[in-house]
């Protein structure tokens, strides 16, 4: 549905993005991920036929979105950055401008029909400068689903929105997912985590890594670590596990808890669970940790220049073993 | 074209519920009504009947002041609120937002020029034996070519800013530059001073329109200030997509 090939913007002597490669099929939430001024906003702007790349090439549906862009934004429903409304003119009157400007029949049952899809259909009357935040973000959300697109590019679409919202919006956006293509960008993880059926992370203009979230959790986190609880002095706890076959490393906590590292592919959990009772000692706890795309994301768009400040938690680091 | 209409209808109702337009047709009206006073009034003393050029005269010049305000916010204001980015990913052309604005802005000046007509109106009642027909319609079909040209140059300088302000006095600077731009002329005389009476916008206004008289150059003038306006607007949208 969407190809985008060498992709590259400069402003002026600035490099914005950096010869972007990446597709995105039909009935695929794709997540862009990345620190501010990585290059999310300035590629689904190029997406959405705002602006021309400098070099490189978007095909959307088949379009090539320079020279066919009116095609590509016939299919194409963004909501951008920066929340566009009117804010002088009520929900449906905007909705209905929005409606008439891509030649929609029907207009008005497909307005309420949209504005009951994001949540907003009680407010419908009211006037845009009176609404809140999360529901302005929801009018937009409504702007860029109003010709039911084939192709939906969402910039930060759940920023501003209460919890209950949140969940709501991505709900949404999954649903919609199912059947038509998403690309969304998010500063939060947990979400593209949650909502993403492929998450492209975004550093310095460059794609420094592109997969399933549950794929890019595997392959970055390397080994296995485990949180471990006793009862009594963890602390003799320690040599004991050291010993076995497989562990990399064991750290104690300031809460008297335990982790350690093993090899991956190797669950050494039962081993050390009977060594720790043979020993004497009360096993309360074994529990394996994932490494959070929090994480991954930290480390992989961590600044080279600037090492350990952006490490995961206590002693954990993949170079040093 | 459908584009245009929705654009302009757009506009044009987002002008009633903005305070500059009110601001615009107060000034207009009010200032109307007392230079409307004091011309007749004038006429009495000095024993001649008021002719139509005392309503088309000075409605000319506030219009040259006032257009500015009503389209400073048309472009400027989509780029500050962000709203450009949609009407420029939606499919809509450029020139069809450029057009689309501009014709918004001419309805609503057209509406003003329209409740203006109740000076002529009072005018051909006070006057005996009315006012000339002639000169009535040729003033008010030289005001409305004028402004159109007008907002065109308006809306089109408005695309250049991201603040209404500055677009309103950068509107305001090329209006009365191009009104005044044939003064030298009459010093330069020859060949220059032809050139800038006939970029002047004034030149093909008082002579002919204002005087009741038609003429096929000047309604050409004003037809060619507007398109080349507007096409200029449309470039400035499309190369703002590269910037």
């Amino acid at each position: 549905m969407i190809r985008v090939t060498g992709l590259t913007k400069d402003y002026g002597s600035r490099r914005a993005i950096h010869d972007l490669t990446f597709n995105a099929r039909k009935g695929e939430i794709l997540g862009f991920l990345g620190p501010n001024g990585a290059g999310k906003t300035t590629t689904m702007r190029i997406l959405t036929g705002f602006m021309p790349p400098t070099s490189g090439t978007v095909e959307i549906g088949g379009y090539d979105v320079i020279d066919h862009s009116l095609e590509v934004r016939r299919i194409v429903g963004y909501l951008p950055e920066t929340v566009p409304l009117y804010p002088d003119m009520t929900v449906r009157e905007y909705l209905e401008y929005m409606a008439s400007l891509r030649h929609l029949k029907n207009i008005e049952k497909r307005v309420t029909e949209t504005l009951e899809q994001v949540g907003m259909a009680d407010r419908a009357n009211g006037y845009i400068s009176n609404l809140s935040k999360g529901m302005r973000q929801r009018v937009g959300l409504a702007q860029a689903l109003i010709h039911q697109p084939e192709v939906l590019i969402l910039d930060e679409p759940t920023i501003g929105l209460d919890p209950a919202q949140v969940v709501n919006i991505r709900k949404l956006i999954k649903e919609i997912g199912q059947n038509k293509t998403v690309i969304l960008s998010t500063h939060i993880l947990p979400e593209a985590q949650q909502i993403c059926d492929r998450v492209m992370i975004i550093n310095k203009g460059h794609i420094v890594a592109e997969d399933t979230p549950e794929q890019l959790q595997a392959r970055l986190t390397g080994s296995q670590r485990v949180l471990l609880t006793v009862r009594g002095e963890s602390q003799d706890v320690v040599p004991l596990i050291k010993q076995l076959p497989g562990i990399l490393q064991v750290v104690e906590k300031e809460d008297g808890t335990l982790e350690y590292e093993s090899l991956p592919g190797q669950d050494i959990r039962p081993l050390v669970a009977r060594k720790i009772i043979e020993a004497g000692f009360d096993l309360l706890q074994l529990q394996p940790i994932n490494m959070s795309l929090e994480e991954i994301f930290l480390q992989l768009t961590r600044d080279e220049t600037e090492p350990s400040a952006a490490m995961p938690e206590v002693g954990y680091s993949m170079e040093e073993n | 074209m459908r584009n245009i209409f929705s654009i302009a209808r757009k506009e044009f109702k987002s002008l009633f519920i903005s305070p500059v337009a009110y601001a615009v047709s107060l000034a207009i009206f009010l200032i109307m009504g007392i230079l409307f006073y004091a011309n007749v009034l004038g006429a009495a003393y000095q024993q001649i009947a008021p002719s139509i050029q005392v309503v088309i005269g000075p409605l000319a010049t506030i219009l040259l002041f006032t257009t500015p305000a009503i389209t400073m916010r048309t472009l400027a204001d989509e780029q500050k609120s962000g709203t450009l980015e949609i009407l420029l990913t939606a499919p809509v052309r450029d020139w069809e937002v450029v057009i689309g604005k501009w014709l918004g802005t001419l309805a609503f000046v057209a509406l003003v020029l329209l409740i203006t007509w109740v000076y002529p109106i009072i005018l051909n009642q006070i006057v005996d034996p009315g006012i000339d027909q002639g000169s009535l319609v040729s003033g008010y079909l030289g005001l409305f070519l004028m402004v159109a040209s007008f907002l065109a140059i308006g809306v089109s300088v408005s695309s250049l800013f991201s603040n209404q302000i500055a677009a309103f006095f950068a509107t305001l600077g090329i209006l009365l530059a191009l009104w005044m731009i044939g003064y030298p002329a009459q010093i330069m005389g020859s060949m220059g001073g032809e050139v800038l009476r006939y970029i002047d916008l004034s030149e093909h206004f008082y002579p002919t329109f204002y005087r009741g008289i038609l003429e096929l150059k000047d309604v050409v003038y004003y037809l060619s200030v507007t398109s080349l306006a507007l096409l200029l607007g449309s470039i400035s949208v499309e190369t703002r997509r590269w910037r």
